[in-house]
């Protein structure tokens, strides 16, 4: 019931506070290079509350990193512009905040895990010395105290002898272990919202498992929201509690997690899920979405994935169409998603 | 299994897990990893490192070796270095003279002893400005980009664009005229002046390109994303990064600038009799190669082991900023 009650605020339109953690709002993000506009995000808007899971889900060049980037205030400008939206932290816009408020919001407030935990450890200070540089600078603890902590932040991310292994070097831990520190380093003043920009990527598959299980009983202990940025559909299925779908730097689907692969609202969520190799279908050839995504710098007309859709008709290439909500806790940017949730 | 180190230790593991304590050892009655738990950061880490490296060591002698050659010459000869006498004109080695006289009899021992001041004292000199200057604004001209990148960078590229030897006639000309007697150490700084003027550029180059390199790394803007600020992030994560070939060129440059100072000091314009150097000895013995080369040899040693001891202590350092050369 709360949580219907939750998903229903988000999808009211703008304008007016709410109690929300953090809400993103009509976003709009260009890249204004010698070829012309790149237009990343196109009025891009969800939220994530406390003990929440977002994950949102999209193919490469969807914006769904440029949206992080954009939240934790590390885009380049230029060439990246800011064109609208607001995003609001505790209510407050960001956007409008001065360089110094919003720098001491970044790792208290928000903090984000990178995809390669190789190139975004310094490779020339120990893994304790770059945890408690936080401590020591924002909490202003002596370089004793600080190296306690971030003995205590690797063991609660579960690194085997943490006491022994805070005095060596990234490039002595295994990528696993190294994406540990990662987070460990993210979480060590401890945020409230926590962005991990495809945390698993560059790791096997085995070690993908323990990393989400980690970062899934780290956001339950610390009840902190927790927006995961994925490309990958088997990754968000166990620990994500809605999913947000972008492509084109759209939000094209979002709900929650088991309405969305029982039943997706949007052609391009279906073809993602079809997508899926399955054990049952051996033999057969993988099914793919045909075509290519979007240039940025020339998005189609009207609906973005009219071109690749399978059920496209002369409306979807003259109307963009809106986020609409269909259910209190869904919403499609289709102007057929009626017809493909009653289909079957 | 016995457990040696528990039984040493003695206390109960009441705040340790079992397993822990089995696998590794604790820190607890183990001197050593007792100076491993010590907080540190880079420096301390780096020292801990060239403290187990002889090739430190060896340098670092030589250097100290130098510089006290440097410092208070008379510990090694009492010998007058401008004392000469032209009846012992170009005489070979002996037990009197270790590396025999030269052209106008006097002492080349003593002279090359007391040549490592000016020698050494305009290549550190130089060295230093040069990459004290280069390396600000290498870092300013990379971090911040723009137009600030755009004049500091052609600001340099009008310093390079003189030739040298030119640039450093022109400017020493113009400070310190043949005929004007200036002190020995208002020279010595106006030849590492104009060293450090027409050389800082080039350092300039090296920095902004490996900040320019550095500056775009995941770590960096993880650095920001936890709300690192420029100054923290310049000193911190771009500054030690980028600091192994700047410190290379350092090595490299102290070895040239012993030599560009010789050149000066030739065309006469930098340093001046009674002033001895280790270039100037070498300019005056190259009229003599073929009838005594020892003349040319022996300063010509001392020049290579200096630079020589710096090039190896460069390299020790370097390998001992980097941590995966541990």
């Amino acid at each position: 019931m709360s949580d219907m009650l939750v998903s229903e605020a988000a999808l009211t339109p703008a304008g007016r506070p709410s109690g929300r953690l953090l809400e993103v709002e009509d976003l709009r993000v260009e890249f204004r290079t010698r070829d012309g506009v790149a237009k990343a995000i196109n009025g891009v808007t969800y939220h994530v509350d406390a003990g929440e899971t977002l994950a949102v889900l999209g193919e490469s060049g969807s914006g769904k990193s440029v949206t992080a980037q954009t939240i934790m205030g590390i885009l380049d400008t230029p060439p990246g512009f800011v064109t609208s939206g607001q995003i609001r932290f505790h209510g407050k816009d960001m956007l409008a905040m001065s360089g110094e408020e919003r720098r001491r919001i970044r790792g208290e407030g928000i903090a984000m895990v990178f995809q390669d935990s190789l190139s975004a450890l310094n490779p020339l200070f120990t893994v304790g010395f770059q945890i408690g540089e936080q401590f020591r600078i924002r909490r202003g603890l002596s370089r004793k105290d600080a190296k306690q902590r971030a003995i205590e932040m690797l063991d609660q991310v579960k690194i085997p002898n943490a006491r022994g292994r805070v005095n060596e070097y990234p490039h002595q831990f295994s990528g696993g272990m190294r994406q540990r520190v990662m987070i460990a380093m993210s979480l060590a003043l401890d945020p409230e919202v926590l962005i991990a920009d495809e945390p698993t990527t560059a790791l096997d598959v085995t070690v993908q498992a323990q990393i989400m299980d980690l970062l899934a009983d780290l956001q339950t202990q610390r009840q902190m929201g927790l927006i995961l940025i994925t490309h990958d559909l088997g990754v968000v299925a166990d620990v994500a509690d809605r999913i947000a779908v972008m492509y084109a730097g759209r939000i094209v689907e979002e709900a929650a997690v088991h309405e969305l692969y029982a039943r997706p609202a949007h052609p391009y969520t279906l073809g993602l899920l079809e997508s899926i190799p399955r054990i049952d279908e051996k033999g057969q050839q993988l099914r793919t979405i045909k075509g290519l995504p979007p240039s940025l710098l020339r998005i189609p007309s009207g609906c973005p994935f009219h071109p690749r859709c399978p059920m496209a008709q002369p409306v979807c290439v003259e109307k963009v169409p809106p986020l609409r909500e269909l259910a209190p806790t869904r919403a499609s940017a289709c102007h057929f998603a009626e017809e493909l949730l009653s289909r079957d | 299994m016995s457990d040696p180190i528990g039984a040493i230790v003695g206390t109960p593991p009441s705040d340790q897990p079992s397993v822990v304590s089995e696998t590794a050892p604790t820190d607890a009655g183990r001197p050593a990893s007792d100076r491993r738990d010590k907080p540190r950061g880079l420096l301390g880490d780096a020292w801990y490192d060239l403290r187990h490296r002889p090739l430190f060591w060896a340098s670092a002698t030589m250097i100290l070796l130098f510089l006290t050659m440097a410092a208070v010459p008379q510990l090694f000869t009492s010998v007058d270095p401008d004392a000469g006498s032209l009846t012992r004109s170009r005489q070979p080695p002996s037990a009197d003279a270790w590396f025999g006289y030269d052209v106008l009899g006097k002492d080349v021992f003593a002279r090359a002893i007391h040549g490592a001041r000016a020698s050494i004292m305009v290549a550190l000199m130089s060295t230093i400005g040069t990459i004290l200057i280069g390396g600000t604004v290498g870092v300013i001209a990379g971090f911040k980009g723009g137009w600030l990148d755009g004049l500091l960078s052609r600001l340099g590229e009008v310093l390079l664009g003189l030739p040298f030897v030119l640039g450093a006639i022109v400017i020493l000309f113009t400070f310190n005229p043949p005929g004007t007697s200036k002190g020995p150490v208002t020279i010595t700084m106006l030849v590492s002046a104009s060293l450090v003027t027409l050389t800082w550029p080039i350092s300039m180059r090296i920095m902004r390109s490996a900040v320019l390199s550095t500056k775009n790394a995941d770590y960096i803007l993880a650095a920001r994303a936890l709300g690192a600020g420029s100054g923290r992030i310049i000193l911190k994560h771009i500054l030690p990064n980028c600091l192994a070939p700047v410190l290379v060129y350092a090595t490299i440059l102290i070895g040239s600038f012993i030599g560009a100072e010789a050149t000066l000091s030739y065309l006469g314009v930098g340093l001046r009799s009674p002033v001895v150097s280790w270039g100037i000895m070498i300019n005056d013995a190259q009229q003599f190669i073929r009838v005594s080369p020892q003349l040319l040899l022996f300063p010509a040693a001392f020049l290579v082991a200096a630079v020589l001891s710096f090039v190896m202590l460069g390299e020790a350092v370097r390998e001992a900023l980097d941590p995966k050369l541990r």
